[in-house]
């Protein structure tokens, strides 16, 4: 069974529905004792960094994330929640993440030329980093999938599995040890996303 | 690079696909669910829904429809059509939809944009936009381009973007329905004056009219249509193909 957390943000329904598709059995919930369960954790979120940690931390979810990944358990953040991941985030303040994954969160618009429009939305084609990851292995090189945000991470070279070009090198996806984290959203990404979701949920 | 988006268009109303010219002599198409399904598995890259029912029964029929979508189609949906409140915001998501567009909702009340932004965040809020010209000025017009309101159209698109809109579709009354290609003075206009992702909606006839957009208006992010791909008179598989021929950066 597959625990997607919930802390209070954000729209789970697309990504329960993408997970029943590809045949998983997956809980929307904030309980600790099916968390422990679980046998991994997808971290989702849209909103503020700021606003989401607090709520993580609210709900006395944030500890007990840090512990499950700390225990082996895999673990894939979404979007905000692969920000998430990340010992820092400057959008709209400072704030700490998870700190499992090495590397800050800074604004695309103070990084990238002006003629790109922020968000960056819409579909973009993913380059490989340190080897093609096992979350990769039903998808190709060059593959597109869905983005949508306005801060990314960086600093974070060797856990980079995937990037975007986008007016910068844009991280699209993480993994260190048994965490992984997407910047796009999978459960919006076609057939693309839904084989990277496959492909975490058989690890 | 990120890609050109190619997104059809929805308008529902009682449960069925409508499209008209220039907004009125509507036709009953299909099955929304099964076109959303179709569009995606030939490869549209988002979908839009356009709720044009004004009853509370078609409302909830919508609301059926998109869930039912949802749980089948996995691209971006975008929700569009008697978002009047944050409840409306509030409906819409709970059934699956990514984004949700307003319109008349926002002219009526414009601190609706900004109250969605912040409790929904701006890549939720689409700022959509009937624009036509009166007397050589873009004019933004509400009811379904019916009512003028006197709204200067740059402006008011200008002021939705500050107030956390993450992307704006213009749509120009002066070429919908006529298929003789986008409105690009209008578009350029546009996207000379915001920084968020600007859709094209209004007047695609052909192929040949998106390489068009695409070529002379390079700012624009997506291009939207819907009786063009409704009537099988071009399909998006196709389109893309023609897009690629002419170096522009799609999703195959």
């Amino acid at each position: 069974m597959l625990a997607i957390i919930d802390y209070g943000v954000g729209n789970l329904f697309s990504l329960q529905c993408s997970l029943k598709k590809i045949g998983v059995e997956a809980v929307v919930t904030s309980d600790e004792n099916i968390i422990k369960a679980a046998d991994r954790i997808i971290l989702p979120g849209v909103g503020a960094f700021g606003d989401a940690v607090n709520k993580l931390h609210k709900s006395g979810l944030f500890e007990l994330v840090i512990e499950e990944a700390r225990n082996g358990k895999p673990l894939m953040g979404i979007c905000l929640g692969m920000q998430m991941l990340f010992e820092k985030s400057y959008e709209y303040g400072e704030y700490e993440g998870l700190g499992l994954i090495e590397g800050e969160i800074v604004s695309l618009k103070k990084e990238i030329s002006q003629e790109y429009a922020v968000p960056h939305m819409g579909w973009n084609a993913l380059k490989f980093h340190n080897g093609k990851n096992e979350i990769f292995k039903y998808i190709n090189e060059g593959d597109c999938v869905y983005f949508v945000h306005s801060y990314f991470g960086i600093n974070c070279e060797d856990s980079l599995i995937a990037s975007a070009e986008y007016g910068a090198q844009i991280t699209a996806a993480v993994a260190k040890g048994n965490v992984y984290g997407c910047q796009f959203h999978p459960e919006k990404s076609g057939d693309v996303g839904l084989k990277i979701l496959k492909a975490f949920c058989e690890i | 690079m990120i890609t050109k988006r190619i997104i059809p268009c929805l308008d529902v109303r009682n449960g069925t696909v409508v499209k008209g010219t220039n907004f009125e002599n509507l036709n009953e198409i299909s099955s929304p669910v099964e076109l959303a399904k179709f569009y995606s598995d030939n490869g549209a890259d988002e979908l839009v829904f356009y709720d044009i029912t004004a009853s509370s029964d078609g409302r909830k029929l919508f609301t059926d429809i998109l869930r039912e979508t949802a749980e089948n189609v996995f691209i971006p949906l975008t929700v569009g059509g008697g978002i009047n409140t944050l409840d409306d915001f509030d409906r819409v998501l709970k059934c699956g939809a990514d984004k949700v567009s307003v319109n008349s909702g926002a002219i009526r009340n414009p601190d609706l944009i900004h109250a969605a932004a912040e409790k929904y965040g701006d890549q939720c809020v689409v700022l959509s936009v009937d624009v036509k010209r009166v007397d050589g000025q873009f004019k933004v017009f509400a009811k379904g381009g019916r009512e003028n309101t006197g709204l200067d159209a740059l402006s008011w698109i200008e002021r939705g973007v500050k107030n956390g809109a993450g992307e704006i579709v213009v749509n120009s009354i002066d070429t919908d329905g006529v298929k003789k290609g986008f409105d690009i003075e209008m578009l350029k206009a546009v996207c000379e004056i915001v920084n968020v992702p600007v859709i094209a909606s209004g007047g695609a006839g052909s192929k040949q009219d998106f390489v068009d957009l695409f070529k002379t208006v390079p700012g624009i992010s997506a291009g939207l249509a819907a009786s063009i791909f409704h009537y099988g008179e071009v399909s998006v598989k196709d389109l893309k193909k023609t897009l690629k021929e002419n170096d522009i950066t799609v999703r195959l």
